[in-house]
Parts: C-alpha cells; sequence; structure tokens
C-alpha cells in the first residue's frame, strides 16, 4: 500500500506547489462544472417548480423522466451529445466539440434532471405549507412560483450543490466530449484517468485527494453564503 | 426586490467571468493513439513544433480504431495512428489526402517473472502466443479495437489460435487503453502485447518482464494523414500540412528521435526524405 501513502505526500506536494498545469486544469474544471450547474439552475429551478405547481398534460409522466433522469450514465449522455456535435452531427458546424463549450453543454444535461427533479420535490412541499398565505394573497400562479422559489432559495441551494458534485465528479462525457486535450479540454477527473492509465497511481489518486478537497471546499463555501445571508432575512 | 435583481447579476457576473472571450489562435485537432500521448511523446516534440510555427496542436488521445472514425467524421484535422492496413484504407477510400511515414518503434510480449507458459526468450511472436494458449496462462488482450489490438488479432491468426473463443476464460478482453490493459495485466499476472513506447514509461510494472521481443512482425510503423478538405471543408488543410511537413523534417525527425526515458530511445523516426 505504498501508493495510498504516496498518495496524499502528491496532493500535498501538488497543491503546496502550486503546480502551473495543476492551477490551470483545477480552473478550467471548476469553470466548466459552474456554468454547466448555473445553466442548469437557470432552466432546472423553474421547471422543476412548474412541475410542482401547475397542472398540464404529460405533467406526471414529464416528473417520472426527471426522476428517472438523475441516474443518466454520463458516457451516454457524452456520446449523444458528440454525435449531435460531430462535424458529421446536425450541430457541427457550430464547431464546438472539443470545446470547453462542449463539455458544459453535456454536464448541464447531467445536472439538469438532478436540479428539476429535487427543486420539484423542495417546492411541493413548500406549496403545503405557504398554500393558504398565497391564497389569501391571490397570488396568480407565475407569482406563486417565483415566491416560493425564492422563500425556498436555500433549501434549493442543497439540489444545486448536488447537481455540482455530479458534475464536477463524472469523467465519462467530458471525456467523449472534450477529448482530455492537455491546455486545452483537461480537468480533473480526466486528468486522473489518464495518469492512472500511465501506471502514474500515486499521483492519479493524489489528484483525486485534490479534487475531493475542492468539492468539499465548494460546499463549504456555499454553506457559508447560506449562513451569511440567513439571518437578515430571518 | 433589489436583493433578487442583485443576486440575478451575480449569476449572469458569474457566467460572464467562466466565459473569457477565446483569444484567437491558430491551431489544429489532431486525432492520435494513446501510445503516442502515454509515452510523452507529445509533450516532448509539441512545444518545439508550435514554437517554430505558432500553431497549437490539439491531441485527442483515443485507440486507432475510434480515431479513424473521429478523423472520417471531420472531427480532426490530422489522423496520427499505427494500423497501415487501415490506414491506407482510409486514404484510398478518399478521407485522407496522403499517408507519410513518420516514425516506428515495436510491439513487446511482457508476462510475469514467474513465466507459466515458458515464453521467455523466444523471438518468434505467433509460437510464443500459441505456448500461451496451450498453458491456458492468462492472457490480457486490449479489446478495444486499438492498432495494438489489430497487431494482436493479427499474431494470433499467424499462430493459428482462436483466443477470442476462450474470451472470459484464459483470454481477457479489457476494452480499454494500453496503460489501463498493463494494470490488469499487472493485476491479474496476466501476458499482454504492448508497444515498446508505452511499455517504457509505464510506472507501474509490477512483475511484469519484457518476454518476447525482436520478431519482425512485431514491427510498429506510425503515419500522418491529413483530413481531405474535399470531404470537411472546415478541415485546416494548410495547418494540418504544416504539422505533417514538420514531423517528417529534420526539425521534426531529430525531435522524434531525441525523446528518450531512463536512457531508452522510444521512437525512431523513418520518414522518407523528399523525392525518394
Amino acid at each position: 500500500m505504498d501508493d495510498l501513502a504516496a498518495a496524499f505526500g502528491q496532493a500535498a506536494s501538488l497543491l503546496l506547489g502550486f503546480d502551473a498545469e495543476l492551477i490551470e486544469i483545477i480552473g478550467l474544471s471548476l469553470r466548466v462544472s459552474f456554468m454547466a450547474v448555473g445553466l442548469a439552475a437557470l432552466l432546472g429551478l423553474p421547471l422543476g417548480a412548474a412541475v410542482a405547481l401547475y397542472r398540464f398534460p404529460g405533467r406526471t409522466l414529464l416528473g417520472a423522466l426527471l426522476n428517472a433522469f438523475m441516474g443518466l450514465p454520463p458516457v451516454v449522455v457524452g456520446l449523444v451529445v458528440y454525435l449531435m456535435l460531430s462535424r458529421a452531427g446536425p450541430l457541427g458546424a457550430l464547431g464546438l466539440l472539443f470545446t470547453p463549450g462542449a463539455m458544459i453543454l453535456a454536464q448541464c444535461l447531467l445536472v439538469l434532471p438532478i436540479v428539476a427533479a429535487l427543486s420539484a420535490q423542495i417546492v411541493a412541499d413548500l406549496n403545503e405549507e405557504y398554500n393558504e398565505q398565497l391564497h389569501s394573497f391571490a397570488a396568480g400562479p407565475l407569482q406563486r412560483l417565483a415566491t416560493l422559489v425564492w422563500d425556498g432559495r436555500f433549501s434549493l441551494m442543497t439540489a444545486i450543490l448536488a447537481g455540482f458534485g455530479r458534475a464536477i465528479a463524472e469523467v465519462g462525457a467530458v471525456m467523449i466530449v472534450g477529448g482530455n486535450i492537455a491546455h486545452s479540454t483537461r480537468v480533473m477527473t480526466t486528468a486522473i484517468a489518464l495518469e492512472t492509465s500511465k501506471g502514474n497511481l500515486a499521483l492519479a489518486l493524489g489528484l483525486g485527494i485534490v479534487l475531493i478537497a475542492l468539492a468539499l471546499a465548494v460546499n463549504f463555501a456555499a454553506l457559508a453564503l447560506r449562513d451569511a445571508a440567513r439571518p437578515r432575512y430571518g | 426586490m433589489v436583493k433578487r435583481r442583485s443576486f440575478v447579476a451575480g449569476v449572469f457576473l458569474a457566467a460572464a467571468v467562466a466565459f473569457p472571450s477565446l483569444a484567437a489562435e491558430r491551431s489544429i485537432v489532431v486525432a492520435s493513439t494513446t501510445s503516442t500521448e502515454n509515452s510523452g511523446l507529445f509533450g516532448s516534440i509539441l512545444p518545439v513544433f508550435e514554437a517554430a510555427s505558432g500553431i497549437r496542436v490539439k491531441v485527442v488521445a483515443v485507440g486507432t480504431g475510434q480515431a479513424i472514425k473521429l478523423a472520417k467524421n471531420g472531427d480532426a484535422d490530422v489522423l496520427f495512428v499505427h494500423h497501415r492496413p487501415s490506414e491506407e484504407i482510409f486514404v484510398a477510400e478518399g478521407y485522407g489526402v496522403k499517408r507519410f511515414e513518420v516514425m516506428y518503434n515495436d510491439f513487446v510480449l511482457v508476462g510475469p517473472k514467474s513465466d507459466p507458459a515458458g515464453v521467455r526468450g523466444m523471438t518468434d511472436a505467433p509460437a510464443a502466443l500459441a505456448r500461451i494458449a496451450a498453458a491456458k496462462a492468462t492472457f490480457a488482450s486490449r479489446g478495444d479495437d486499438s492498432g495494438t489490438h489489430k497487431k494482436e488479432l493479427g499474431l494470433w491468426q499467424a499462430a493459428k489460435v482462436d483466443a477470442v473463443a476462450a474470451s472470459g476464460q484464459w483470454y481477457r478482453e479489457t476494452g480499454s487503453g494500453m496503460g489501463a490493459t498493463l494494470n490488469t495485466a499487472a493485476g491479474l499476472g496476466a501476458y499482454a502485447l504492448a508497444d515498446r513506447g508505452t511499455w517504457i514509461s509505464f510506472a507501474n510494472k509490477g512483475d511484469l518482464e519484457i518476454m518476447v521481443e525482436g520478431d519482425k512482425r512485431m514491427f510498429n510503423p506510425y503515419g500522418a494523414i491529413l483530413v481531405n478538405p474535399a470531404k470537411h471543408k472546415h478541415v485546416k488543410a494548410a495547418e494540418g500540412q504544416a504539422f505533417i511537413d514538420w514531423l517528417v523534417s529534420d526539425a521534426g525527425q531529430k525531435a522524434i528521435a531525441d525523446y528518450q526515458l531512463g536512457g531508452l530511445q522510444l521512437f525512431f523516426p523513418n520518414a522518407k526524405k523528399a523525392g525518394s
């Protein structure tokens, strides 16, 4: 188990040494995953809330689909996005393949069902709680949605963090649509896969420890933000 | 309401930060194999080319089969792989302009120190494989339609052994890259066919050693082909050809020969001189 012990040394020296290449890779990982989760939140929060609040045809089916797609295999999403963005595919003219944009799109598709399904549940619970109040204000359907999403924003942050966890950790989709190109589309997870395939197991695990530390830091930051904001709103 | 607006503004600000405008740069995408990337060759020679030409080379390292598929779809400008028959078909079908010889190395048969099939030191690769099959000794195959996998299947054919029929028994198809397959072989104490470049640079050899080498049937030539701009008009023909021209030039050939690990040369340049 020398590799296991060596991995912690590797992780420490990578972080303390401010390795330029590692900083670049971490930066791209965060950029891609933040963008993907941001887009997924912009679309997924209203979508989830709509599923929770409104009656429309296909609502049950949509809810079931969102729940089922929380477990979409990243490699399948990657393959579908590749086929769409390939020069031989329908969106090939965009020239997005093997760019961070393609990776953001793939991760967004992975994260969207998670954010939407979890926020549907959260908003449905809130709606029950506030139903009478909203009635007494004669809130319209749009106003009801906006109020509930805004009031539930701290709970909804959990949904977004779950999506972020999924995005930053997946390797299957970004490997296919990004191509793991050095200084261009290499992120933490694809770098770990590459080092593993080179047999540099300690370095790969060291990168893994850095990735976990990164995910932890983002979660702590989100919690701190919530605690800082909460008192003002009571 | 003011708070909400600032929140929304914050989201857009975050988006703007995350999407810095891309500086215009000349770049090409090269579809290549894991052996050239994992062995560190590209990391060594590309900076030399980029400094000389100002063209950024983006390498997508996958198996030869997948690399050819990418190039056929027009998702790469240059194909740089190591399975000559497939490369010749690629050009004959009009997907590629012309194949250029760039370099070669060779394959080695590696196996566990204990050598259960007793093939150490043999120089006849198919005979060694036949002995492994007879002993039902574990063999880890790439199983991923890569150049190495195609080469391995050719050697089994020469050995007149239907190894794939034993898949799941002593013959294990990993369906993954060279490094991953060597990791598996090290874990299982299995034999495996590897290109010498990846083998030398591979850091997790464990109990594995070279058993068979030097058979001329284990020769491993690499070719570079410009994807045909007549098939895919967005192909960066000028930049792509500039890269190929550099690979076969004296400067490129020297850069390839100069790449060594632990005093061992990994690839041997063999471009034909112009006119020959």
